[in-house]
């Protein structure tokens, strides 16, 4: 078992896409560095549009969080509803 | 020599501001939406009353029949403060500056039917007199309502309207001489089949209750009219017929409408969930105002749809109730 992580600039933007992932990811933890969040998670970390759209209450285009994504580990599998990082191929 | 940079954390002592942190707690930084909008309505040491309303506090939640014993519980869904929803607009007014300059570039005017044009500028035109109605009754609940949380939107709103009143100006200018808008007033003014929406919009403008104006102007009237004009009449009439053009210069309009809802909605459950009559009070001004604004557009349904008009209107009006039994009040 090994982590996966996603780490985004902390402002604004990225605040309900953080608040998302841990929503949805009950095992993720979010570090806290100076202006950066690191999300790790073991395995496997889930970014939904629905939970991040809930936060908002406004349409969100998961390419956005590009924006303000600083780094991340993990085989990715994307589309345009959900975002997922794991370790399977 | 050697230089070691170093990062090192600072934890902030506090998370957010003391009036903030009393309604959404210190264990965590406050959002933005949150700083703006929690603990900023003036609510203390008012000396004078003002002499134009000497029965009131300068800011008074008695201005409103509803009672709610904290106004910050209309939150707004859409979490706008200043800079989101100037940011939000701003990408909205990039995607129409570029329809219409689609529809310049490709002369998608003169491709439409005349009879098509001048349909649309039949209906459309006097609705720029409607938005700005919708402008000055936000401006009122703005100024008149309490709790920034409800108030600081319905400004947001005001300014909307006016976006909307703009938006049609230019699609006249597109569509039409500039001739097109004084006759759009004239309509206004004279022609019959506008007669009973332009009461309807100045009975509004002297509604002193700004939860009852919210309703009235916000929940019943464009709860009605949008779906029918830019719904039914726009994008399923108009850009049938040849029409694409007038869906593409409206297509603020729709998209605002579908968003805005969400507010006005979450305003009135809100508001309705706080008590049993608040709740009465609530449906009793959505039953009144939705029963006039059915017969304000009855005649406009008619004069743009013709013959399916009535159901056209009849469709706004079972998506309305819906909306309102969401909401947990009686339509």
């Amino acid at each position: 078992m090994s982590n996966v992580f996603i780490a985004f600039q902390h402002n604004e933007e990225s605040r309900p896409v953080v608040d998302a992932i841990l929503a949805d990811n009950p095992h993720a933890v979010a570090v806290h560095t100076p202006g950066l969040v690191k999300i790790d998670a073991p395995n496997r970390l889930q970014i939904r549009r629905a939970t991040i759209e809930e936060q908002t209450g406004r349409p969100y285009d998961l390419q956005q969080l590009h924006v303000n994504l600083v780094t991340l580990s993990g085989h990715i599998d994307e589309d345009d509803d959900e975002l997922t990082l794991s370790w399977k191929h | 020599m050697n230089i070691d940079l170093q990062a090192r954390e600072i934890k902030p002592l506090r998370n957010t501001f003391a009036h903030v942190a009393k309604y959404v707690g210190d264990d965590k930084p406050a959002s933005r939406y949150q700083e703006a909008t929690f603990g900023a309505q003036p609510s203390a040491n008012f000396h004078y009353r003002p002499t134009w309303d000497p029965q009131h506090e300068i800011f008074d939640a008695a201005r409103s029949k509803i009672v709610l014993a904290d106004w910050y519980v209309l939150k707004d869904p859409r979490q706008f403060y200043y800079a989101s929803w100037t940011m939000a607009r701003a990408r909205q007014q990039d995607a129409m500056e570029a329809n219409f300059q689609f529809v310049e570039s490709r002369g998608m005017v003169d491709k439409m039917p005349d009879d098509v044009r001048e349909k649309a500028l039949r209906v459309l035109m006097p609705l720029r007199h409607a938005a700005w109605g919708a402008n000055m009754n936000n401006s009122s609940i703005c100024a008149y309502g309490y709790g920034t949380a409800f108030t600081a939107p319905a400004m947001f709103h005001a300014m909307d309207n006016l976006g909307v009143a703009q938006y049609l100006t230019r699609l006249g200018l597109v569509l039409g001489e500039p001739s097109v808008l004084e006759e759009g007033k004239q309509a206004w003014l004279q022609d019959a089949h506008w007669q009973v929406l332009r009461r309807y919009v100045e009975d509004t403008l002297v509604v002193k209750d700004p939860f009852e104006l919210f309703v009235a102007q916000n929940l019943a009237l464009d709860g009605l009219l949008y779906p029918l004009v830019y719904g039914s009449f726009v994008d399923d009439h108009v850009a049938m017929q040849g029409g694409t053009a007038v869906a593409m210069l409206t297509a603020f309009m729709t998209e605002w409408h579908e968003e805005s809802a969400r507010w006005v909605d979450a305003v009135v459950k809100a508001a309705g969930a706080e008590s049993e009559a608040n709740r009465v009070q609530i449906s009793a001004w959505v039953q009144a105002w939705t029963q006039r604004a059915q017969a304000a557009l009855a005649p406009i349904a008619d004069l743009a749809l013709a013959d399916t008009g009535g159901r056209a209107l009849d469709d706004a009006a079972t998506l309305l109730a819906e909306r309102c039994r969401k909401a947990g009040v009686q339509g």
